[in-house]
């Protein structure tokens, strides 16, 4: 394992320890007398203290220390945590967080802030804040170089015999010394004469063999300074009777004061010898996994590093497996063999392994949402610090586990509605007061599996969205006509407009609405969709609904004109086949469907993709209706549906080019290519082209005429 | 023979650090996350020294050299006690408890492989 890979586990290790230490944090405040979670805490920011001194990471192991000081307080029940407390530690989490980061990244990270939180943190302390100030100092220097003096020329070359007295003491043996070996290291250090006093070994039935009777005398020659002597009966001190003197050379006392409580153990080596020692400089040859294997037998959980490239690369292979068996599958049938009833059974058998290797390999890169919420638990506590406002954050389910890119994805987006939520979604508190509620509002975070899906929800108990205030905005700014008729969910989904909201007018609005554009967009570009409910005077909920994984989906297998095409199912709300009696023309070509007494506009897939049509499907094909936050319900207008089945997604733009109405492409059991579509995209191109004849006031007028 | 170490250590970076100079230095190097562990796995590892962090979840290290040191499996095995802190206070205490010696993190790896010599007398 070499240096750098260390210092990777090292932060690798930080991110963990900053997860225990914010759980522990949150737990410490339903709890604060609870000491097991106090100690949890304490041992997290001091383990982030122990690996940052080995990287002399000064800044991390200076400021880790104050936190740790004033926790260890609380530790020992001299300080009381009250709510100024708890918010000073949640600060310190996070600052403790921003330096690991920045000392990773090797970025410059203002200490204006933390010479402001290591104030707060030392006040706590008290007069004690100095000295402990001072052996944290000794400790640094201990690594840094030597903390006591350097022998001076002169000692260093001047040969001298000390002449030393030892005797253990029983206390010595019991604490695992050997002083055969004390004697072997002093012997290192010159020439050596060794007189072993015997006189104190009782008679053979008085003999006590875990007793001390043994003493030495001792003469050494050495040229070696007196404290590498020292350095040799550190540990033994107190538990021997020691006497050191100089018997010849340079004028010295006799060395029968205590010993120097604290040398630093290999303070006479040069500087760049230390130096040389540090990890980050050497590469000595690892001994692979095999050996490591039974030197961590428990653990929280064994686990395996694993490189992410080697798992994708395993992922796309298994994709081409899948390919493969559905290829094969597709030959099989093609032969008409007449007698195939066990072939079929291989063959399902085959193609349940295939998944379940699928389903294994995606499993390693799932990883449950958990770190990414409490993430936004510092998103929590600093929005409601800027707005004067109180919240806590409450999270259901986050164990759940989803695809790492899925959960890198989602942090802006879900920074960006967790703020919201606390800006534009809860009341200041006397407002909650005033209404009857908790002062303190409430942020839910949940995560949850829904049949192939992960269900992210972001609530808040807030007064619900000031629709009227949405709406006349949206008029304002030329969004939707100012004579237009909005359902209650209409008008909520404005706020996906783009356009809808700007930053500079965050503050000055009570609605929603910052750059839920942005977050729309993220969330779609992971092949999700997001949606609002609300209740006025109840709160608000942000829904996202995003696969399972962003290399295989289920789709359905169409045909859209000739060609061959995949939709996903998660999309699909119904299929509709449609009776030619419900089918309405609008204006010259376009048409509605009537579904269950209301209008849905008809997009026609194969003229918004500029196929030409071989076959008539005006009119006839099957509809699939499906629901977009722009257009609201619409009909997709296909030739056929043929199948039903685990698409694996390959990328059109870097293998081909994006095209529009076009998430991906894929390749289907008989080799060929199929385009995966996008029914938002398509929809909203069907209204950008002009060729849809359903602007937003004539389907309103429809539906409520 | 090869000098082999138990390292108790809850953190990883630690027990890496430890690892890799240590083997590094030719020791047989094991390690255990947590007191608990460490003390079971000692009759097993059989070492020839034991280092240990004060500081751990489920035992610390005080509760090791307790174990180790008091019973009736009592073993003289050295233990080395690995801290942060530098204070004459807790190098007493941990050795009162029957700590044999200790080191004083951050430390460098001359210094923690000169220490183990000294106690162990194992030759590189």
């Amino acid at each position: 394992m070499s240096g750098n890979s260390i210092r990777d586990t090292f932060f690798e290790e930080c991110e963990e320890l900053l997860e225990a230490l914010v759980e522990g944090l949150s737990q410490m405040e339903q709890a604060p007398d609870d000491m097991e979670v106090v100690n949890a805490v304490f041992r997290s920011v001091h383990s982030i203290k122990g690996g940052a001194g080995a990287f002399a990471l000064d800044r991390l192991v200076s400021f880790a220390h104050s936190f740790e000081t004033v926790m260890d307080k609380v530790r020992d029940r001299d300080l009381a945590v009250d709510e100024k407390l708890m918010s000073l530690f949640h600060r310190a989490g996070d600052h403790l967080s921003d330096l690991v980061e920045s000392a990773r990244d090797e970025t410059h990270l203002d200490d204006e802030a933390e010479s402001g939180l290591i104030g707060e943190l030392d006040s706590y302390l008290g007069d004690e804040a100095a000295a402990e100030e001072f052996s944290f100092d000794a400790v640094t220097l201990d690594f840094d170089g030597p903390a006591i003096e350097l022998p001076s020329e002169d000692d260093s070359s001047a040969m001298r015999v000390f002449d030393i007295r030892f005797e253990p003491s029983r206390a010595l043996y019991e604490n695992g010394h050997e002083p055969l070996l004390i004697l072997d290291a002093l012997a290192d250090l010159g020439e050596l004469t060794v007189e072993a006093d015997i006189s104190r070994i009782p008679e053979f039935d008085a003999f006590d063999p875990a007793d001390a009777f043994l003493s030495w005398h001792m003469r050494l020659a050495s040229s070696e300074p007196e404290t590498t002597l020292h350095e040799v009966f550190e540990f033994v001190e107190g538990l021997c009777d020691l006497d050191i003197s100089v018997t010849t050379g340079p004028e010295e006392g006799p060395l029968t004061a205590p010993l120097d409580p604290e040398p630093s153990t290999g303070t006479e080596e040069p500087i760049a010898e230390i130096e040389a020692a540090e990890p980050q400089d050497e590469d000595p040859p690892y001994e692979g996994p095999p050996r490591e294997r039974r030197k961590e037998p428990r653990g929280p959980k064994p686990t395996l590093r694993v490189d992410l490239d080697r798992v994708d690369r395993l992922i796309n292979t298994v994709g081409e497996l899948i390919i493969n068996q559905a290829m094969i599958s597709q030959r099989i049938e093609e032969l008409d063999l007449p007698t195939v009833a066990h072939l079929t059974n291989e063959l399902e058998a085959y193609k349940l392994l295939a998944r379940d290797i699928q389903e294994g390999v995606m499993a390693i890169r799932a990883q449950p949402v958990k770190p990414l919420f409490q993430r936004m638990s510092r998103i929590v506590r600093e929005a409601s610090d800027a707005t004067g406002k109180k919240a806590k954050m409450v999270t259901v389910g986050d164990s759940t586990e989803v695809d790492k890119t899925v959960i890198e994805r989602l942090a802006d987006p879900l920074t960006h509605m967790v703020r919201n939520a606390v800006d534009h979604g809860l009341e200041k508190p006397d407002g909650r007061d005033s209404a009857g509620k908790d002062p303190v509002g409430t942020i839910r975070l949940s995560a949850s599996h829904r049949s192939g899906s992960v269900l992210i929800e972001i609530s808040d108990d807030g007064a619900g969205l000031n629709r009227e205030r949405i709406l006349a905005k949206a008029i304002e700014k030329g969004l939707v006509p100012p004579d237009v008729e909005l359902s209650d969910p209409e008008i909520d989904n404005l706020l996906f407009l783009p356009g809808f909201s700007t930053a500079g007018e965050v503050s000055a609005l009570s609605g929603r609405g910052v750059g839920m554009d942005v977050v729309k967009n993220a969330v779609h570009a992971l092949g999700g969709r997001v949606s609002i409910t609300s209740t006025p005077g109840k709160g608000t909920t942000f829904a996202i609904v995003l696969p399972l994984t962003l290399a295989v989906m289920d789709g359905f297998v169409i045909s859209v004109a000739d060609q061959t095409m995949v939709i996903p199912i998660s999309s699909i709300l119904e299929t509709i086949r449609p009776n030619p009696r419900d089918i309405h023309v609008v204006g010259t070509d376009s048409q509605v469907v009537s579904v269950r007494g209301s209008y849905v506009p008809i997009v026609d897939v194969a003229d918004n993709l500029g196929l030409s049509r071989h076959d008539d499907t005006a009119g006839a094909g099957i509809l699939l209706l499906v629901s977009t936050e722009l257009q609201g319900l619409t009909a997709l207008r296909v030739t056929a549906i043929h199948d039903q089945r685990q698409v694996v997604i390959k990328s059109l733009e870097s293998n081909y080019a994006a095209i529009r109405g076009v998430s991906a492409a894929t390749i289907l059991g008989d080799g060929k290519i199929a385009l995966i579509l996008d029914p938002e995209e398509l929809i909203n191109l069907a209204h950008a082209s002009g060729n849809d004849p359903f602007a937003q006031h004539s389907r309103m007028e429809l539906r409520h005429g | 023979m090869t000098t082999k170490v138990l390292a108790i250590d809850d953190s990883r970076t630690i027990r890496n650090l430890l690892r890799v100079s240590l083997e590094g230095a030719g020791f047989e190097f094991h390690s255990a996350c947590d007191g608990q562990e460490g003390v079971d796995i000692f009759p097993d590892v059989d070492p020839d020294v034991v280092i240990t962090d004060i500081n751990m979840p489920k035992m610390d290290g005080f509760g090791v050299i307790d174990s180790l040191r008091g019973g009736p499996n009592r073993t003289n095995v050295p233990i080395l006690v690995l801290t942060t802190e530098s204070s004459d206070e807790l190098k007493s205490r941990a050795r009162n408890a029957g700590a044999t010696g200790w080191i004083v993190k951050p430390f460098d790896d001359a210094s923690l492989v000169s220490v183990l010599r000294r106690l162990t007398g194992h030759v590189s």
